[in-house]
C-alpha cells in the first residue's frame, strides 16, 4: 500500500525481498546499500541473530529522484527465510507494493525454493492480494556456483507464469540493480494503473 | 489489492501536525511521531533532528505488528498500548483507531500517567481527522492523482544517473 503525501510531495512504496533461507536476500540489500550514494539512502537496519541470520527483517530506505514533482521513496525489506519464522514473514508482507523473489540456484535448494514460493503465495492470499497481479520479479541467485540448476529448470519450476527474471551473483552485484530497477518500474506502473481506474 | 492507499493532503497534514505539536507541549514530551502501520512516517513534532525518523518508523511498525501477532496468539484482538522504559528516555506507543501509530518519546520531565492522558485526548482528535481524510480520498476525482499520467520515460529517468 503506497503512501502519497501531497503535503511533502512524496510517494512511499514498500518492496519485500522474499525467498528461502541463505538465498541472498540480505546480501542483495547490503550490495544496494554499499553502492548507493549517501544522499539517496538512509540507515540500513538488520534485525539478525548473533550468527548473522535474519531474525525479523532488514530495512533499507532509498530515495530515487522525482516523478511529476513528487519525491519517490522506496522502503526495501527482507523477510527471514528460515521456515519456522513464518509468522514474522507474514507480518512484513503486509502492505507490500512489490516483491522480489530471491531463489537459490543450487540443485539441492530446489525444494526450499518451491516451499518458499508456495509460502509467499499463501501469505499474499491471506493478505488479500491477487498473486498473479502483484508486481513480482524473480532473481535466480548464486549462478556462479558449480552445482546450480539450469535456467530452464529454474524457470520451469519456479516461474511458470513468466514474471520478469534475472540471473544473480549477489555478493558481486550481478543482477542486483537490474532486479531492483525492474520491480520499481512494475510498482510505478501498477500505481499509474491504480490511479487511472480509481 | 487490499485496502485503499494512504493519501495525505496539505490541509489534513497541517491539522495533524497541530495536534502533534499540542501533544508534545501538553505531555512535556521530547518528540512525537505519527507512523502508518506499514512503517511509513506521516508527521512528527518536537526535537526531531536528533533521531533517524525513517528507521524509527519502520521499527515501530514492526514492533506493533509483532505485538499484535502475540495478542492474537493468546486470544486478544490487539494490545493497543506499548511502553518501553529506559534509563533516561521512554517510549509510549499506541494505536490510533486501528489505522496509525502514535509514538511519544519522553524523559523525567514527564510521566507515564500524563502521557497516557494526553495521548488519549489527541487520539480522538487524530481519529476525526483521519475519518475526514478517508472520506475525502473516496470522493476525490481521479484526475487528482499525479500518477495517472506518468510515462515510461519518467520511470526510466529515475535510473538515468
Amino acid at each position: 500500500m503506497s503512501f502519497i503525501n501531497y503535503s511533502s510531495r512524496e510517494i512511499n512504496c514498500k518492496i519485500v525481498y522474499y525467498g528461502p533461507g541463505l538465498g541472498g536476500k540480505t546480501t542483495n540489500l547490503q550490495y544496494i546499500y554499499d553502492k548507493t550514494n549517501p544522499q539517496a539512502k538512509g540507515k540500513m537496519i538488520s534485525l539478525a541473530t548473533e550468527t548473522e541470520r535474519t531474525l525479523f527483517f532488514d530495512f533499507l530506505p532509498l530515495s530515487l529522484g522525482e516523478i511529476k514533482g513528487f519525491k519517490t521513496r522506496f522502503h526495501l525489506y527482507t523477510v527471514p527465510g528460515q521456515v519456522f519464522y513464518d509468522a514474522s514473514r507474514k507480518l512484513i508482507l503486509k502492505g507490500v507494493d512489490g516483491v522480489v523473489f530471491v531463489a537459490d540456484s543450487q540443485m539441492e535448494r530446489m525444494d526450499a525454493n518451491m516451499d518458499s514460493m508456495d509460502n509467499l503465495k499463501q501469505n499474499l492470499v491471506e493478505h488479500g492480494y491477487d498473486v498473479d497481479k502483484i508486481p513480482l520479479v524473480m532473481q535466480y541467485n548464486k549462478r556462479d556456483l558449480p552445482n546450480s540448476a539450469s535456467m530452464e529448470e529454474l524457470r520451469r519450476v519456479l516461474n511458470p507464469k513468466g514474471f520478469p527474471d534475472f540471473e544473480g551473483v549477489a555478493p558481486k552485484g550481478v543482477g542486483v540493480f537490474e532486479t531492483l530497477k525492474t520491480v520499481v518500474k512494475l510498482v510505478l506502473i501498477e500505481l499509474k494503473r491504480g490511479a487511472g481506474v480509481r | 489489492m487490499p485496502g485503499p492507499q494512504l493519501v495525505m493532503y496539505e490541509e489534513e497534514f497541517k491539522e495533524i501536525t497541530a495536534v502533534l505539536d499540542k501533544l508534545t507541549r501538553e505531555a512535556n514530551a521530547k518528540i512525537v511521531y505519527l507512523v502508518d502501520k506499514n512503517g511509513q512516517l506521516i508527521a512528527s513534532s518536537g526535537e526531531t533532528e536528533r533521531i533517524d525518523a525513517t528507521s524509527l518508523a519502520s521499527l515501530t511498525a514492526g514492533n506493533i505488528a509483532a505485538t499484535s501477532g502475540l495478542a492474537k496468539l493468546i486470544g486478544e484482538k490487539e494490545f493497543s498500548i506499548l511502553f518501553h522504559e529506559g534509563e533516561k528516555e521512554n517510549i509510549h506507543i499506541s494505536l490510533v483507531g486501528q489505522r496509525v501509530i502514535l509514538v511519544v518519546v519522553f524523559d523525567h520531565r514527564s510521566s507515564l500517567g500524563l502521557v497516557r492522558l494526553r495521548v488519549k485526548k489527541s487520539s480522538d482528535e487524530l481519529n476525526n481527522i483521519f475519518d475526514k481524510l478517508i472520506k475525502k480520498v473516496e470522493t476525490e476525482p481521479e484526475a487528482e492523482s499525479p500518477f495517472a499520467e506518468i510515462t515510461d520515460d519518467d520511470i526510466d529517468n529515475l535510473f538515468s544517473e
